[in-house]
């Protein structure tokens, strides 16, 4: 993992400090999601920045910080190839199939 | 919440020159269906330009916001008092920061945005411009303040940007206790001494009509106002959010036995709702100018802790600057 | 009896009085930087910080306002004690200074508070010990945070670097009264209200030295220690923090709020 994302450090003299988004897991067992972004210098600042900024309340059990530069997304332009096909795969769905009426825990 | 993150850097999509009317057709039409416009999808320049406008302005006005109140938490009259106030102003800058990243998701970096507000090319709210002169002031605020503003974030909390709708939710969630804390205060000083009672009233009679004026020019002198709602950046107008503001603070201002200032103020029967006196709104025009009590003072602390701290960011890249150089396996 | 319980009693106020203050003080201190910070995640994370402490010596005022049994509670001792009633060491209540200063003065006093407070988890008074219980937690943190801010502005650059050396040199003469033993540290150590300070000092020393090395800081020499705080000699700036600390409360007397 990179420690000092680069790029997005301000256009002019001053900076910000990079970009880092933020992932918190809400309670046990429950995936990670996005929450936010903060800026960061480093991991460690980005870390203790998401605990600070995104954890006041008592919203996370964990917590991960990824620079956004590292971020790869889909892009909008893709949504047709990329999501439409999976639309007509109604065999991938439980609720497809038919099971004799009566039987109970299937 | 899910958030798709974005990177930032290559935002702006360089097809966009064009404005082809199809392609704000079909926009548009998204917008119509109620769908969510998301950092990287196809958006017009304008559409692009208003939001970057009104997100920084809001967040700005959340960093600025936090002076007035800020003012008092040295002088807070209690143990308990002290923390809530201190708690409720960092979430101010909790909320700056939400939608300061808000707006970088449109391709504009956070550095740039200070820069706009410290050199007087952005704006803020103009409440923030007024001195806060006694502790009931913490009341209404929370009150007034914090109270025109969820009526005005839980409309855009249905906005069409999805990042600035989902920056609203999470500040909707959080700012319910801002509200409650500052109607408390005011509740505890009505209840209390005759001097209490009356440092109360006195708040209340000088941020009245300035909290009026906080939720914006009447519509028929906001010249945004039609765009923003075509493309739902805005939900309801001014005028709007402003009745349902002053609909639910007369009932609390009576509940705690204190008096608005207005003495047109009167409950209209047939529309149900309560009607305002004239709003001065040279005054206003005249705060937004930068002639209001505190704007000054205003960008001046805000441009202090912005020169004081460059050398702080600066120490913090530098190290993490040389950490990732010594972390480097040596060159081959 | 009647003697050795009040003794214990006294003991202990004092106690939580030296606990409470320092925190009090210090939270107040840091709560000044609020709307004020070089960035806003370090505003929230200073106001955080500050929260801790102000929440830490509420608690531990309680304690002490229960202990003396006066009919007083935790406000009053706040906000109706004169400068010289106040138990706070010295370090806490200086100016905020600038942004080294701050981190300087936090990372000398955390790096003591984390140790005290893992300490007092086992006081035999169980009003301290549960003060403690939550307090490590939100002190290992603390520690944390300013260690790393310590190596950052260490490391970072020469202004940095000589911003935070100038705030270690003022600051250290005022990190011996954090290990002074008196009557009422002794008693509170024979009681088993608390350890005795003198006993945290390695495990200070220890932190102190590692964050220093990788801040490439220099240990300033052990010459002359300020003291007082705790016995309420202290210096100018207490008078000033608490007139504007306890204006409001006290233009009111016996209001609520």
């Amino acid at each position: 993992m990179t420690d000092t994302p680069k790029g997005a450090t301000g256009n002019g003299t001053d900076s910000q400090w990079p970009l880092w988004e933020v992932f918190v897991q809400p309670a046990q067992a429950a995936p990670y999601e996005h929450c936010g972004s903060v800026h960061a210098a480093d991991a460690e600042g980005a870390m203790q920045n998401a605990r600070d900024v995104y954890a006041r309340r008592g919203e996370a059990i964990g917590i991960w910080v990824v620079p956004s530069s590292a971020i790869v997304a889909s892009k909008p332009e893709d949504a047709g190839s990329f999501f439409d096909p999976a639309d007509d795969k109604i065999y991938r769905h439980p609720q497809f199939y038919k099971i004799p009426r009566g039987l109970k825990g299937f | 919440m899910s958030d798709a993150p974005q990177p930032r850097a290559s935002m702006t999509p360089s097809e966009q020159k064009a404005e082809d009317p199809q392609r704000i057709a079909e926009f548009e039409a998204r917008i119509a269906r109620g769908e969510s416009i998301e950092p990287k999808d196809w958006m017009p320049d304008r559409y692009r330009t208003q939001l970057i406008r009104m997100m920084s302005q809001h967040a700005h006005s959340e960093i600025v916001g936090m002076l007035p109140e800020g003012n008092w938490i040295t002088r807070a009259p209690s143990l308990r008092r002290k923390m809530i106030l201190l708690a409720k102003v960092q979430d101010e800058a909790g909320h700056g920061l939400y939608i300061y990243c808000g707006t970088e998701t449109l391709g504009v970096d956070r550095s740039e945005l200070v820069d706009q507000l410290l050199t007087g090319k952005a704006k803020y709210s103009s409440i923030f411009n007024y001195p806060t002169l006694s502790w009931a002031d913490m009341g209404v605020i929370g009150w007034f303040v914090d109270g025109a503003a969820i009526v005005n974030q839980t409309v855009l909390a249905k906005a069409s940007y999805g990042p600035y709708a989902r920056a609203m939710i999470r500040i909707c969630k959080e700012e319910n206790f801002h509200k409650k804390q500052g109607y408390e205060i005011i509740a505890t000083l009505a209840n209390g001494t005759p001097e209490q009672k009356a440092m109360a009233q006195d708040a209340i009679n000088r941020w009245w009509w300035p909290s009026l004026m906080m939720l914006g020019p009447s519509d028929k002198d906001s010249p945004n106002t039609a765009e923003l709602i075509k493309w739902r950046v805005k939900r309801k107008t001014n005028d709007e959010l402003r009745q349902r503001f002053v609909d639910i603070t007369v009932p609390q201002a009576q509940a705690v036995g204190l008096t608005l200032p207005d003495p047109d103020l009167k409950y209209n029967e047939e529309t149900q709702h309560w009607e305002h006196g004239a709003i001065d709104w040279d005054e206003f025009w005249q705060v937004v100018k930068g002639n209001g009590p505190c704007n000054r003072e205003r960008i001046a602390a805000r441009r202090e802790a912005h020169e004081n701290g460059r050398w702080v960011r600066d120490a913090a890249e530098a190290h993490a600057a040389k950490k990732a150089a010594r972390n480097q396996p040596a060159a081959a | 009896m009647a003697e050795e319980r009040a003794t214990s009693t006294d003991t202990l106020l004092e106690y939580c009085l030296r606990l409470g203050d320092d925190r009090l003080i210090l939270g107040h201190r840091l709560s000044e930087w609020c709307g004020h910070g070089p960035i806003l995640e370090e505003d929230i994370a200073l106001a955080n910080i500050a929260l801790d402490f102000l929440g830490q010596a509420s608690h531990a005022l309680e304690v002490a306002a229960a202990a003396e049994g006066a009919g007083r509670s935790a406000d009053d001792l706040a906000f109706f004690r004169e400068g010289v009633q106040f138990r706070n060491l010295l370090i806490v209540e200086l100016p905020r200074g600038d942004f080294a200063f701050t981190i300087a003065r936090q990372f000398l006093f955390d790096a003591f508070s984390v140790h005290l407070m893992d300490a007092l988890q086992k006081s035999a008074e169980p009003r301290i010990a549960e003060l403690a219980a939550k307090a490590v937690k939100e002190d290992r943190y603390h520690v944390r945070h300013s260690a790393e801010w310590m190596v950052k502005l260490g490391d970072g650059t020469d202004e940095s670097h000589t911003r935070l050396q100038n705030a270690v040199n003022d600051l250290w003469r005022f990190t011996g009264e954090m290990f002074l033993a008196d009557p009422v540290d002794d008693a509170a150590a024979a009681a088993g209200i608390a350890p005795a300070a003198s006993t945290l000092k390695e495990k200070w020393d220890a932190v102190v030295n590692d964050v220093f090395a990788r801040a490439n800081i220099t240990r300033p020499a052990d010459e002359v220690f300020m003291r007082g705080g705790r016995t309420g000699k202290h210096t100018e700036h207490l008078g000033h923090l608490l007139a504007e600390m306890q204006i409001v409360a006290r233009s009111h007397p016996g209001a609520e709020w």
